[in-house]
């Protein structure tokens, strides 16, 4: 049972840095970003192409891994949703091409075999591939009847440090205060002077840094790579937790991604296996239709 | 290139040769309209899946279990569709935009991974046999159910139904203020799109012989699709959610040379049609894609759900 809830704990700290990006560019921008699952599934597929396809040390590894998500929220921001913003185009427009960046994404990590085109991104094709032993220090201690893996248990002063830097650059910075500006109202902060551009491409680098980063640490942690480990694992999950949380609400997605780790091990352990997903999607339809707010959200604006 | 000059050079060939996806682009025809009709009342719903779910489930349980005609079993799919939205639109209809989106998402994932992934009778996830499948035979019934609905909605559409549902759409306070009773015509949305789910997903079980429970079938994944084929066609006018299922669905055969590269020139697609088109192919005023230079410049601005 305690290692179940350590269990919680390490999923729910995945869950959290998932949805901390997610909900950053919802707050900021009032869209839901579709491809940050695919970031997601990028930073860990780069970062283990190039620890084992390349022969890379692991650190320097993650630290590209978590470059390229960066990249890729540039691509989303000049790619996607710019253009749109631009053209006056309703928010459900971004869903659709952001949709499509995750399309692309996804299908070049799938094709990604020896001899092919992508090779040298990634070369297990469609298959599910971990981290070899021996290329990550990973030492084990035991504790009583617990296992503690260095690998798990680092997810989660890295994921506690990261969200509280974030906290701290939105709440007293700045920089920070740019963002809120830009979320409160784009028309205000531009006519106060700010680069709204700016700001919103910067939220998305912010956004898909740990978006990868999130990737990574799941990926290290729970051994299973492959180019669908972002939609079979966080895309859903991701709004779960914003909802939980309350959409738009930074603080909010930490507590829900806890939150919904706690949830789907409690269902784990009384229900099973089979009924874990359906309990977390049933949690997430019960609280919107009883508060839709979210935990800690503001009251509802309607947007979209 | 070979799509289109068969398309053209061999019609009898190419129906023979494509009848699947003919059917398949049927199927989805009707699933956008199934969007259709929510986003064109103002709501972003993702449910299409969940209901077509259960109009597959209960159709081929019926086939299986009682030997009813097919006929029957479609309805009581239906029927099942219906009530489950009348029950499901109680509570979520009063959420509005995005969170719509997500509660609709929470429920057919927790009636997919929750209930059919589990239930004894839904095969416990290892999806239905459906033996008296007919996957060449049903093409017939499918293309007259797609004119069937495309007719409904045209009169829908132009009628006073649809006239509630644009101003719902366009302003909801203004709409309530001119006394349409916007929670009675969104349920209405609601239900008939739960109801035409319903409908496609038993076409679509009898047109194959394998009732299968995955993502891609009646999960997020499918939601997405049903919801680009709405997007990208234009959700303005009835007929541009099937423009865009007949696209996207045939973009695999049209670009066959592309073959794994597939979803990465769907993708392109995507994004280039919804950059350079944000109101989708059709937009507001009807086919008219591109503007002649000496035509009046209309005010074209895309519809917004919400």
């Amino acid at each position: 049972m305690d290692q179940q809830i350590l269990n919680a704990i390490f999923i729910g700290s995945i869950y959290a840095l998932f949805a901390v990006g997610y909900t950053l560019v919802f707050g900021v921008l009032d869209i839901l970003n579709l491809a940050h699952s695919a970031v997601f599934m990028l930073g860990a597929a780069v970062t283990y192409s190039l620890t084992v396809n390349h022969g890379q040390p692991f650190w320097i590894a993650c630290i590209l891994g978590i470059a390229v998500s960066a990249v890729m929220g540039l691509v989303i921001e000049y790619v996607c949703l710019r253009p749109l913003r631009r053209r006056k185009a309703p928010p459900i427009a971004a869903l659709i091409s952001t949709v499509g960046l995750a399309l692309i994404i996804v299908a070049a990590i799938e094709q990604g075999q020896t001899g092919t085109f992508f090779s040298w991104l990634w070369v297990d094709g469609p298959n599910s591939v971990a981290f070899p032993a021996g290329t990550i220090p990973n030492p084990t201690w035991h504790v009583g009847d617990l296992t503690l893996e260095a690998s798990k248990v680092a997810i989660i002063p890295i994921s506690i440090a990261l969200m509280l830097i974030l906290g701290y650059v939105i709440r007293y910075t700045q920089v920070g205060r740019g963002l809120r500006a830009v979320a409160e109202n784009p028309r205000a902060a531009r006519l106060l002077g700010l680069d709204v551009d700016r700001m919103i491409a910067l939220t998305l680098v912010i956004s898909s840094a740990l978006g990868g980063l999130a990737g990574i640490l799941f990926g290290v942690a729970l051994g299973d790579i492959s180019p669908y480990i972002g939609r079979d694992n966080v895309e859903v999950r991701g709004l779960a937790v914003i909802v939980l949380g309350g959409m738009g609400s930074v603080p909010g997605a930490v507590i829900g991604g806890y939150l919904l780790g706690f949830i789907e091990v409690l269902a784990l352990v009384v229900l099973g296996s089979s009924a874990r997903g359906g309990v977390a999607f049933a949690a997430l339809f019960l609280m919107l239709v009883l508060r839709p707010q979210g935990l800690f959200g503001a009251q509802l604006r309607e947007k979209i | 290139m070979d799509f289109f000059i068969q398309l053209f050079t061999d019609p009898v060939g190419f129906w023979n040769s494509h009848t699947l996806l003919i059917a398949q682009i049927g199927i989805n025809s009707i699933l956008a309209s199934s969007m259709f009709v929510v986003l064109y009342s103002g709501q972003l719903s993702l449910a299409a899946p969940g209901f077509m779910a259960i109009g597959a489930y209960t159709a081929v349980l019926m086939d299986l279990y009682w030997h009813t005609p097919l006929a029957l079993n479609i309805l009581g799919g239906v029927v099942l569709a219906g009530a489950v939205g009348v029950l499901v639109g109680l509570p979520v209809l009063r959420l509005r935009g995005v969170f719509l989106a997500i509660a609709t998402i929470g429920f057919i994932e927790a009636l997919r991974l929750g209930l059919i992934l589990n239930l004894p009778i839904t095969g416990e996830g290892l999806g239905l046999k459906n033996p008296t499948a007919d996957p060449l035979g049903g093409i017939n019934m499918v293309l007259a159910s797609v004119a069937v609905v495309l007719f409904v909605m045209w009169r829908l559409t132009k009628g006073r139904l649809g006239a509630a549902w644009s101003a719902i759409r366009q302003d909801e306070l203004a709409a309530l203020s001119q006394g349409i009773h916007v929670a009675r015509y969104k349920m209405i949305a609601f239900v008939l799109s739960a109801v035409l789910a319903g409908f496609a997903g038993g076409l679509e079980a009898h047109l194959n012989f394998f009732v299968d429970p995955g993502d891609q079938q009646y999960g997020v994944t499918r939601a997405v699709q049903i919801l680009t084929f709405a997007v990208l066609g234009g959700s303005g006018h009835f007929i541009g959610p099937v423009v865009g299922a007949l696209v996207v669905t045939s973009l695999p055969w049209v670009f066959q040379q592309a073959q794994t590269y597939i979803n990465v020139v769907t993708g392109i697609f995507l994004i280039a049609v919804i950059v350079f088109r944000p109101q989708g192919i059709v937009g507001r005023g009807g086919l008219a894609l591109v503007r002649p230079w000496w035509w009046p410049r209309r005010n074209v601005r895309a519809p917004s759900p919400g």
